[in-house]
């Protein structure tokens, strides 16, 4: 997946319609029973619909014309308690309808969280997050209106209007057909808006996706906009976006809209028919006025349920598009995950190979060529080399953010590959540059390295990385909340909260990927000396550009361009007088 | 943001137009039954077959013009509607980014993308636009129908007009239950909103602690309430709804109840009857769709409200009414006597310094000393509580807020790159103004040029958002070249450099120190940073606890010097 812009719609496929409503349809089977009796239910009101006219036109051609005053009330009784029944009826196919929808909404938000948690970094780097967020909510919402309507419009209004038909042509096979003669008409006009529409209703849910991630981004970047002082540029920015969104709005209802036009003027052709068929035709007399009558309103009711499928499909239309955005991302094969047969992996001690490892990110360009070592447990590993020569990719291969295509990493002699994930991850640490904290308390934010930490625990943790006095400094010590992203904290201290977070889980192996670059120099020493008490005997990794960090690990891997070129303790490579040594030149000067 | 009649009464002529269509092709629709009984008692019980040409020409004719009407009213209210919606949200957008940082360092951005998304989307259909067309409508409608009834027969028309008051006292109470599920349903909209995009945001501190099912639980909570409060609403509904269409089945019973006896007595024809009843059912549809009508509506100003609520925060920092605009800024920085407090709790304590233009500032000091605090004040982000910063000798205060800013080109500690291209990310700000040259020529200042030419597209490689798929170092470079693309007399770097290795470093400093015209501040934790510095600051705890140059600062022997030592070693 390449990476996509909030200003550039995505890649999204015109799917199957048929496939992704069947999709759908799917849901609704977990609820059969239900559905049959809301089936049941809507039979009865439909029978009673269509029983009303008939009634009515008894009550005009027999009742009233005979002056039968007792008829009337018998009549008019019998159809208070059918409507009396319709209203129960109604009552409970709204009631059931409501809780198979929303029961269905949660299934399917919950489907799509589940596997986005799934999925791996490759994904999250590809799509903005404006972008998935506004599948998560939006689009799942979106799709009420739709799974509401297959149960209550699709069959119903088909058999309501397959009865009417039957009912029209036992009554008067000639005014049936005068009447229906204007549907081919109906049928192409519709067609051609199923047709066009289908696909502007898809841009129109990309730009709309465009436009929420704009807003997304342009919020969370505030900080730099207002800075650079280019709110009128964002504006613009955002501009275009509901420009575009608007744009894609009106060409979809441009022709979405005429749906209505083309049954009015089909309605209208069918009733001048009706009736000049009914007089000239016909010669329909006094005597069977309510039976005109009761005709009219049958033909009136075919417009309905051919406007309620019609309302159904557009709806369908523009609600696929969205259901596609949600199974697409179902469907997205997660990159990392666990294998067939993975095993739980053992306690381990800390030991970590790398064999003929290659790596690239975009299967385009290498990061990573042929990469091969050994590390004993408990060994302290600095990576150091210039920015982009790949030392946070071999960081990030050994918690297995990513796989590997080619070449073997193997932990205590597992490889990854065959162990779960969770179980890799449990025992590992990873720090990286980005340390996202959670609106919560602090306490909250550092137990989530270990979720039944005590604040012991906790606090022993913050005291190991020097983060302790900082946070008894403010006003409610642990129990401060914490904004998004830790926003009212200087990047130092969320770096150190970030840091005890990481140390309460007590990994087995830990990676340091620039941890302690915002950390002042007098706090890092006292950090360092935190951890080294905490993790001794255990295996880590520690990416840094300061030579006071590098200086005491046990090895130095030197990496540029993909390789390994050197590797040997401090002392080693300065005598060797290479990279390394040219290095720690530069920066002694 | 104004108020919402005056986005409404901007589009008036179209509203108008669209109304107009709306009562022509209602009234026209109300004709019809009038035909249709003349047909039954003229035509048919009269014996007059000559009239039956006239009467369906105009059926014909009402069809036509009908079809056109219901087009435009559609159409019209449909674009008004969203286009109005997204006047209101370009607005309100133009006020969150007028706000001060306070209020986005305490607002989630969750919920600020469900009030500039949801609701306006939910304002412009139930608000502005479709769902009010249909509300006008069944209004007219509704009118013209009890109009019409009263014309056939006053008598029989009472009927209704005793039942339809029960149908609007329901839509009231009905809009008034929907509001307050609404305002829930709303609020755990953007609470859930707010778990989900922390989660995807955060992404790799989740995976790095394998707390996948934590958080799935944490979202199925908010997913399990929300569906409580949609059943809720469900609920609502399902008590009220069906009422409507319950009176819309006894208006024709007890029409025929009364008007029944009516014709028996000889008070109305038969064709009165017939067409009153037809009337009855023109009422099925309003009171269908009243429900729903009240529901949108009452969802539309739910998050109107929200929306408000957001549109009359105050920013903390206001523009001054009458700005000095500088005609050149020189670039001279002075701190006097300088003290900000937030949150009651004392950040800078009485800075002092005065950095003439085209000097370096260095700035040292432990993490939460301060030091970006200095920054924030300068860039007017926060106004300090006392003592005033002046730029070129003017204070902030009564500076155009864009000139000032516009002047100082910052690299932040925690670096926001935007999904773009790499060479949009670097002309950012001054769009236009910057050539590609520039943008060229400012990565390669930045040392940026040789990852850069690697990457598929080179400059035109579109990254990620907040730079995903770079490293640190990488990201640092791009909004180094960024600063410089912005060409301000005043560049700050804020520990800009961290993730760098030592030889970009050095290169770039060396280019830092070409630029001799620029006043510099710079914040950071290696000493290599600083040392070349006209002055450097050492905060402590907010307050300066030693200044000087390099070479003053190691013979004081004091916090900078045991920097130096920790990174260096013991040096004479």
């Amino acid at each position: 997946m390449a990476v996509n812009s909030v200003k550039k719609d995505e890649n999204t496929a015109l799917a199957d319609k048929t496939k992704t409503i069947l999709r759908l349809a799917k849901y609704l089977l977990n609820y059969k029973g239900t559905i049959f009796i809301v089936l049941l239910v809507i039979a009865v009101a439909t029978a009673i619909t269509l029983v009303n006219p008939l009634i009515m036109e008894y009550a005009v051609n027999v009742c009233i014309v005979n002056k039968d005053y007792e008829a009337i009330y018998r009549v008019v009784i019998i159809a208070l308690i059918l409507n009396l029944v319709l209203f129960g009826a109604v009552k409970a196919r709204m009631y059931l309808m409501a809780k198979i929808s929303n029961k269905i909404l949660v299934t399917v938000r919950d489907e799509l969280y589940t596997h986005l948690q799934k999925l791996g970094l490759k994904f999250y780097d590809s799509l903005p997050a404006g972008k998935i967020l506004s599948r998560v909510i939006e689009d799942v919402n979106s799709l009420k209106g739709v799974l509401q309507d297959l149960v209550v419009t699709l069959l119903p209004q088909f058999i309501t209007l397959s009865a009417v038909l039957v009912i029209m042509f036992i009554k008067n096979p000639i005014l049936a057909a005068a009447t229906l003669v204007s549907t081919p008409l109906l049928i192409a006009g519709l067609l051609y808006i199923k047709i066009k529409c289908s696909e502007l209703w898809h841009t129109h849910s990309k730009k709309s996706s465009n436009l929420s991630g704009v807003i997304h981004e342009d919020i969370s970047g505030m900080r730099i906009i207002q800075g650079f002082a280019a709110e009128s540029e964002t504006e613009s920015a955002f501009d275009t976006a509901e420009k575009e969104h608007w744009e894609s709005f009106r060409d979809a209802v441009k022709i979405g809209d005429l749906f209505n036009s083309i049954i009015e003027f089909t309605t209208m052709l069918s009733t001048v028919c009706m009736y000049y068929v009914a007089v000239k035709v016909l010669g329909i007399t006094s005597a069977s006025v309510g039976t005109l009558i009761a005709f009219a309103t049958y033909a009136g009711m075919i417009w309905h349920p051919i406007s309620q499928l019609g309302n159904l499909y557009t709806n369908l239309v523009r609600n696929v598009a969205r259901a596609n955005r949600i199974f697409e991302v179902i469907d997205t094969e997660p990159e990392v995950f666990d294998r067939e047969g993975a095993t739980e992996l053992p306690e381990i001690s800390g030991q970590v190979e790398f064999k003929n490892v290659s790596f690239s990110y975009d299967d385009k360009k290498g990061v990573l060529d042929n990469v091969s070592f050994t590390v004993k447990p408990g060994e302290t590993i600095a990576l150091v080399g210039p920015t982009g020569a790949g030392k946070s990719t071999i960081a990030n291969l050994i918690s297995r953010f990513y796989d590997i295509k080619q070449g073997q990493i193997l932990i205590d002699g597992h490889d990854l590959t065959s162990v779960t994930v969770e179980s890799l991850r449990k025992q590992m640490g990873v720090m990286t540059q980005d340390n996202f904290l959670f609106t919560g308390t602090i306490a909250e934010n550092i137990r989530y390295g270990k979720l039944d930490a005590t604040q012991e625990e906790i606090e022993a943790a913050a005291k190991a990385v020097n983060a302790h006095e900082f946070i008894m400094k403010l006003e409610k010590g642990y129990e401060t909340e914490l904004q998004e992203r830790g926003a009212g904290l200087s990047v130092g201290q969320r770096q150190l909260l970030a840091f005890a977070r990481t140390m309460v889980s007590m990994p087995k192996i830990l990676i340091l990927d620039e941890a302690t670059s915002s950390i002042d120099t007098q706090n890092e020493i006292l950090v360092q000396k935190g951890i080294a008490q905490l993790l001794k005997g255990r295996t880590s990794f520690v990416i840094a550009h300061r030579l006071s960090t590098i200086k005491n690990a046990d090895r130095i891997f030197v990496v540029d361009h993909g390789r390994i070129v050197e590797a040997g303790s401090h002392n080693e490579l300065m005598e060797k007088k290479g990279e390394y040594y040219n290095l720690c030149m530069a920066q002694a000067v | 943001m104004k108020k919402l009649i005056k986005y409404v009464l901007k589009h008036r002529f179209t509203y108008i137009f669209a109304i107009l269509c709306l009562f022509i092709g209602t009234i026209a629709d109300n004709i019809r039954p009038q035909l249709i009984k003349d047909i039954v008692d003229e035509v048919i019980e009269g014996g007059k077959p000559d009239l039956l040409p006239r009467l369906l020409i105009s059926i014909a004719a009402i069809g036509l013009l009908r079809t056109f009407t219901q087009y435009f009213k559609e159409f019209l209210f449909d674009i008004t509607g969203v286009k109005v919606g997204n006047e209101v949200r370009f607005d309100l957008f133009k006020h969150i980014q007028k706000l001060s940082l306070n209020y986005f360092d305490k607002a989630n951005t969750g919920e600020l993308l469900a009030r500039l998304k949801n609701d306006i989307d939910s304002l412009a259909f139930g608000g502005v636009g479709f769902i009010i067309m249909l509300a006008i409508e069944i209004l007219l409608h509704t009118g013209i129908v009890i109009y019409c009834m009263f014309g056939l027969s006053p008598k029989l028309a009472i009927f209704p007009l005793c039942v339809l008051p029960f149908g609007v006292a329901l839509a009231i109470v009905l809009e008034k239950k929907l509001d307050t599920v609404y305002d829930n349903l709303s609020e755990e909209n953007a609470e859930m909103n707010t778990v989900a995009q922390e989660d995807i945001a955060g992404v790799r501190t989740v995976k790095a602690f394998s707390r996948e099912n934590y958080e799935l639980e944490k979202f199925r909570r908010h997913n399990k309430k929300y569906y409580e409060l949609s059943m809720k609403l469900s609920k609502v509904l399902v008590r009220y709804e069906p009422l409507f269409d319950l009176i819309t089945r006894i208006l024709p019973i007890g029409a025929i109840l009364i008007g029944g006896r009516m014709v028996i007595s000889g008070d109305i024809s038969l064709g009165t009857l017939t067409a009153f009843v037809a009337y009855c059912d023109m009422l099925v549809w309003p009171m269908e769709c009243i429900g729903w009508v009240s529901n949108e509506i009452a969802s539309a100003f739910a998050s109107y409200k929200k929306i408000k609520k957001v549109a009359n925060e105050v920013p903390m920092i206001e523009a001054p009414a009458d700005p000095v605009v500088l005609p050149e800024v020189k670039g001279s920085v002075e701190f006097d006597n300088v003290t900000f407090t937030l949150d009651n709790k004392d950040i800078l304590k009485d800075i002092s310094f005065s950095l003439p233009a085209g000097k370096t500032l260095g700035i040292m000091g432990a993490t939460g000393s301060g030091k970006t605090s200095i920054l924030t004040l300068l860039f007017r982000f926060y106004d300090a509580n006392k003592g005033t910063v002046k730029l070129d000798g003017v204070d902030v205060k009564d500076l155009s807020l864009t000139q000032l800013r516009q002047s100082i080109a910052q690299v932040s500690q925690d670096v926001f790159l935007f999904s773009d291209t790499i060479s949009e990310n670097v002309r950012f700000g001054k769009h236009e103004g910057v050539s590609d040259e520039v943008v060229r020529k400012c990565l390669e200042m930045a040392q940026a040029t040789e990852f850069v030419d690697n990457l598929s597209e080179k400059e035109e490689t579109v990254i990620g958002e907040r730079g995903v798929g770079l490293s640190g170092g990488q990201k640092q470079r791009i909004s180094i070249a960024r600063a410089l693309a912005k060409n301000a007399p005043i560049l700050v770097l804020d520990d800009s450099t961290s993730a760098l290795d030592t030889e970009t470093e050095l290169e770039i400093q060396g280019v830092l120190n070409s630029l001799t015209d620029t006043t510099k501040i710079i914040i950071g934790h290696r000493i290599s940073a600083v040392r070349k510095a006209d002055e450097i600051i050492v905060l402590k705890d907010g307050a300066i606890a030693e200044r000087g140059t390099h070479e003053e600062l190691l013979a004081l022997r004091g916090l900078y010097y045991e920097t130096y030592c920790a990174q260096y070693g013991e040096v004479a």
